[in-house]
């Protein structure tokens, strides 16, 4: 297990928005939280690096108490790629470098600046390797946020709603880096996302949020319709086309 | 792609060494510039003095006792100054850009410089710091410079510390934390007025110190102790320039990196308030220059702060020299404060980054 959430609670101005989460995760599988707009999705993310303290409960990853861990080693352990990231004028080379970051001391190294080579070339982002990233669309800023996360030589990537804001072909490549990415280079994957059929193609565990808490910890096989109608108070079938599974309201 | 990963460095690492040395060449020309507008400085004034005679003197060679004189005692101390006080509000102001992600942020904008004037004005009229006199070029003597840095300070600090409790308030947009600096400066130009309404004529004459901030009121041990304030803060600044970059990329990305975001920037802010504070108490207030340099520093060179932290400081410095050789020449025989020709360069500037939008 690379991942062991246990009994993780997070209240905001004591209000309870998270109780009683556990789950796992195994090594190079993508697990997909899944729920409501409001559901705390975003929130649990953001417990698992411990940018938002839990009130209580564990998060072990690989082994380790992130919750005991500094901000500095967690960084290491975790790259966290958030929603948005705000342009600067900085190219997509110095700002993936910034993926560095938690493993130098004074200044970067040639070896850092191979590895942020080799993260563009792996994820095909040498035509906008040395552009400002405040001149790049949304669907490239997303990937070089991605880029980043990866450079940061991560066990696990935590993306929030990568997919969000993106048109389709962009949704695709994204997903497809980040599968790529978890099947080769030993890591895994957390990721928020609001479209079921996206998630239901590329993740391999769905944890699926409904009142602050878990309402079912599930692989592809297991996802019901009943499940989705209970979680999103929306009444579904889900169908095959061609292997894929494919949620469709009635 | 060839067999196997090679481990050689590719042309993309290529082509990014060669797009940093190229900020890094920018960086050395603009201190070969800083370096002739210092001798050119040095020989401009009511007494022209040629330039191979400012360098041999400045070589230790004496050319005459006067210009002796005029160098060391007048010139060098007013032009180190304007270099020294350039570097430290550019850096301060470059550095607010970043830990407080608005590009509008510096000292004078966000009333920590009117703060620090009145902090100074009040520990020598009411805490009795300093002495004044009521003629022009040295109205004020300050007799105890710790103690107005300290009351300057405090001053910068209140403000600083207001700033940051509306940044912790979600959704702050940059507009809103200048019309809080403005708040700020007018209350305190309203407490220096205050102070001027209950002083006698020769204070009175003498409050336009902090009014117009002046290069050329430092004396060399107020020079040195500026100096110190504002290399130690460099050193900060530059150890801490990783993480400004992170700060850029936003708060969560930053602190996803590991950065301590609310600990970094109040060090931040601490140290460029304090930078202020000593700065505005010798010199009196000097505006818009940690706003324009940044921002022009910005244009060449990009928002990298290995790059930019230094390129603002070589701005800075370059600037107020040149406007302070231009103001010491402008209407003679008299010498004009320098603050009042940046004020006139600066207001245009910061109307046009409003103008301009979140980013030039």
């Amino acid at each position: 297990m690379i991942l062991e959430v246990n009994g993780v609670e997070f209240q905001y101005r004591s209000k309870e928005v998270l109780t009683d989460i556990r789950f796992q995760l195994k090594k190079n599988e993508i697990l997909a939280i899944l729920g409501p707009n409001g559901v705390g999705k975003t929130t649990l993310l953001k417990c698992m690096n411990a940018i938002l303290k839990p009130k209580s409960g564990t998060i072990l990853v690989d082994k380790e108490d992130v919750l005991k861990l500094e901000q500095i080693d967690i960084a290491r352990r975790m790259g966290y790629v958030p929603q948005r990231c705000e342009p600067a004028r900085l190219t997509a080379f110095d700002a993936i470098l910034l993926g560095r970051m938690p493993h130098i001391k004074w200044n970067i190294s040639p070896e850092d600046v191979m590895l942020v080579e080799a993260t563009i070339k792996k994820l095909h982002l040498e035509d906008m390797a040395l552009r400002y990233i405040d001149e790049l669309s949304g669907g490239e800023l997303q990937k070089v946020g991605i880029a980043r996360a990866i450079a940061q030589n991560p066990k696990l990537l935590l993306l929030d709603e990568p997919t969000s804001s993106l048109d389709l072909k962009n949704q695709l490549e994204i997903l497809n880096i980040i599968r790529d990415v978890v099947r080769k280079e030993h890591v895994s994957a957390v990721m928020t996302m609001h479209d079921l059929n996206l998630a239901f193609r590329y993740a391999d565990k769905f944890l699926f949020l409904k009142d602050g808490t878990i309402f079912a910890a599930v692989s592809m096989g297991d996802v019901t319709p009943q499940i989705i109608e209970e979680v999103y108070g929306v009444p579904v079938t889900i169908q095959n086309y061609m292997d894929v599974s494919v949620v469709i309201p009635v | 792609m060839v067999k196997g990963m090679s481990v050689k460095e590719g042309d993309i690492a290529q082509r990014y060494r060669e797009h940093t040395g190229r900020k890094r060449t920018y960086i050395m020309a603009g201190l070969a510039l800083l370096a002739v507008m210092t001798v050119l400085s040095i020989a401009t004034g009511s007494v022209d003095i040629p330039p191979a005679d400012v360098i041999r003197t400045l070589a230790g060679y004496s050319v005459s006792v006067t210009w002796d004189s005029i160098i060391w005692n007048v010139r060098l101390p007013q032009v180190l100054t304007a270099i020294v006080a350039g570097a430290g509000l550019a850096v301060s102001g470059v550095v607010m850009q970043s830990i407080l992600r608005n590009p509008l942020g510096s000292p004078f904008t966000l009333g920590i410089s009117n703060a620090a004037a009145f902090g100074a004005a009040f520990s020598v009229i009411i805490l009795g710091a300093g002495s004044t006199s009521s003629r022009v070029g040295d109205a004020v003597t300050i007799s105890n410079p710790y103690l107005t840095t300290a009351s300057a300070f405090v001053f910068a600090m209140l403000v600083t510390v207001i700033i940051l409790m509306f940044v912790r308030i979600r959704g702050t947009t940059p507009e809103v934390m200048i019309l809080v600096g403005v708040a700020m400066g007018s209350l305190f130009t309203a407490g220096t007025m205050f102070l001027q309404y209950f002083a006698d004529d020769v204070q009175l004459a003498s409050m336009v110190f902090w009014t117009f901030g002046d290069t050329a009121r430092a004396s060399w041990e107020e020079l040195g102790l500026i100096t110190i304030i504002v290399a130690v803060s460099i050193v900060h600044f530059m150890l801490n320039r990783w993480k400004y970059n992170a700060i850029d990329a936003g708060d969560e990305i930053a602190k996803g990196l590991g950065v301590n975001v609310e600990r970094v920037r109040l060090w931040g802010m601490i140290w460029s308030s304090l930078v202020t504070a000593i700065i505005v108490a010798f010199l009196g207030v000097i505006g818009f220059i940690g706003l324009i340099c940044p921002h022009m520093a910005r244009r060449i060179i990009g928002d990298d702060h290995r790059f930019l932290i230094t390129g603002s400081i070589v701005m800075g410095s370059l600037l107020l020299l040149c406007a302070d050789t231009v103001a010491r020449v402008m209407i003679q025989p008299y010498q004009l404060p320098v603050a009042i020709l940046t004020s006139f360069l600066g207001a245009p500037t910061f109307i046009y980054l409003i103008l301009k939008g979140r980013r030039i």
